[in-house]
């Protein structure tokens, strides 16, 4: 299966439907600057969610608040029913809950390939070193790049880099994963062997919300698209409706400019 | 002068234990102070930040003279140190210079460590933080490593600066390198020249020594 295909995975049957992400009412403030404004989004088991809209709306602020890397002015989140600790140890473990992949990959500049991937397994995870290894080894291999194992990421291209962040997210076996625009910092050629490895990931039931605005991935792996502008979500679709039959203004506009390209 | 070659050695060589034994001390107390200053926590950032700009604004000879008089006084003293190994003796002079030359090149460990930190992408840390690990694995597992390739040169610079500073100890009634040299130098007033030329070699080939390690780390650092 590739994102080419354009044919839409049929998902509707794994989606329990039981909230997994809850936002609530969530405010943000960058100074003056009101970055999330009544945010309310609810993200079921298994869903994924494709978060679009034009630049400086608050995709990535809204992604960053998931795992506290942001924190918010008020409102609430909920992850798996547990709103977000505040500090410390109890918000480490829920950051090792919540899978994030960024868009300049951020893979650990001065360990392996494998040393990446096992990090938080056993620092975090408290996994033996074997053990780790193992798992790491195998999900290396499913994101193809388990021939890089031993190398450090300057050594390899951006497409195989994000790979490997994709997968180091992984070996946390997180709840959720989240995705900023992972495809962005990637040369045309390498973006389908990104979004092929998320698509996969879709397929197997993994709840995700991706900030992307390759509307091949949003057509063929999801549920729902949530557009944003100016710090609101003005719109929430399926993503045929959306792209279609947008409601909003601002969403026709959206998608005229990258339509038109 | 020649015959005076153990002299010149074991003043070298109580100028190469304080090194050591202060380069260790301060680069643990450094990378606690700088730990301090980028941490999360406002109430030590504040703590770090004010004991690097005291110390680091403060004479090392006051220093010195603080732990040599008024420490003291304060209850504070170093007499209770005595241990001899070999020909060596360590007693209070020795401590008292070993306290406040860590103290002191501390804070410099501090700084040449927090412009490695500074050097280290944002996105490194967010990443750490990301997979789930506390702010002590952060630091220890992905932060630090990497400032510290980065703070090679200004870490060694540090080290070099200390190691020359370890000649104030011998104001201070410690028989190091520089002491000694006073001590020759008035009992061979004709021969003055050649007495500092070899103090002047022995400083040198110190100072190459520890300039050739960084230089060892930088390499092996350089592609990773
Ligand atoms: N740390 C910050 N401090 C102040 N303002 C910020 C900060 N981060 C983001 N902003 C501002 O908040 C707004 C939302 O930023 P955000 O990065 O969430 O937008 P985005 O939708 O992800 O945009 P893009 O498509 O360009 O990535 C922007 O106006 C941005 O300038
Ligand atoms: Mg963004």
């Amino acid at each position: 299966m590739t994102v080419t295909d354009d044919v839409p995975v049929d998902n509707t049957a794994r989606r329990s439907g039981d909230p997994l992400v809850e936002l609530v009412d969530v405010q943000k403030w960058y100074g003056g600057l009101h970055v999330l404004q009544d945010i309310n989004l609810t993200v079921g088991r298994g869903e994924v969610v494709v978060v679009i809209g034009p630049s400086g709306s608050g995709k990535s602020t809204l992604c960053r608040t998931i795992n506290r890397l942001e924190p918010i002015d008020s409102g609430q989140i909920l992850v798996d029913g547990a709103a977000l600790p505040q500090e410390g140890k109890a918000l480490a473990r829920h950051r090792a809950d919540v899978g994030m992949v960024f868009q300049s990959f951020n893979l650990f500049a001065h360990k392996t390939i494998l040393e990446n991937v096992t990090l938080g397994p056993i620092k975090v995870r408290k996994q033996s070193k074997a053990q780790a290894e193992d798992r790491a080894r195998d999900l290396l291999d499913r994101v193809g790049v388990a021939h890089q194992a031993d190398k450090y990421p300057a050594q390899l291209s951006g497409g195989q880099q994000q790979r490997v962040a994709i997968a180091r997210a992984l070996a946390m076996e997180p709840k959720v994963m989240l995705f900023d625009e992972p495809t962005s910092a990637l040369d045309p050629e390498m973006i389908k062997e990104v979004l092929d490895v998320m698509v996969d990931l879709a397929e197997r039931g993994m709840t995700m919300i991706v900030v992307t605005h390759e509307m091949g991935f949003a057509r063929t792996a999801a549920n729902r698209v949530v557009f944003m502008a100016d710090g609101r979500i003005l719109e929430t679709a399926d993503p045929h409706t959306f792209f279609t039959n947008p409601q909003s203004d601002r969403a026709k506009d959206f998608l005229g400019k990258i339509l038109k390209h | 002068m020649l015959d005076n070659l153990d002299e010149l050695f074991k003043g070298f060589g109580y100028t190469l234990f304080l090194f050591l034994v202060s380069a260790v001390a301060s680069l643990v107390l450094g990378t606690v102070l700088v730990a301090m200053r980028v941490g999360p926590i406002g109430v030590l950032r504040a703590v770090g930040a004010i004991y690097v700009s005291v110390v680091r604004n403060t004479p090392l000879v006051l220093i010195f003279i603080f732990f040599h008089f008024a420490a003291p006084i304060l209850g504070i003293n170093f007499r209770w140190v005595q241990v001899h190994v070999g020909g060596f003796d360590f007693t209070s002079a020795f401590a008292t210079a070993f306290v406040a030359l860590s103290l002191y090149t501390a804070c410099f460990v501090c700084e040449a460590l927090r412009s490695g930190v500074n050097a280290v992408p944002m996105g490194q840390a967010e990443a750490a933080r990301a997979i789930g690990l506390p702010f002590g694995g952060v630091m220890t597992q992905v932060v630090l490593p990497q400032a510290v390739r980065a703070s090679v040169p200004p870490l060694a610079s540090a080290l070099i600066a200390m190691l020359k500073n370890t000649s104030v100890a011998g104001v201070f009634f410690l028989a190091e390198a520089l002491a000694t040299m006073r001590g020759l130098t008035n009992d061979y007033s004709s021969e003055r020249i050649g007495i500092f030329a070899c103090f002047a070699v022995g400083y040198i080939l110190l100072v190459e020594i520890v300039s050739m390690i960084s230089l060892g780390f930088e390499r092996r650092w350089r592609i990773a």
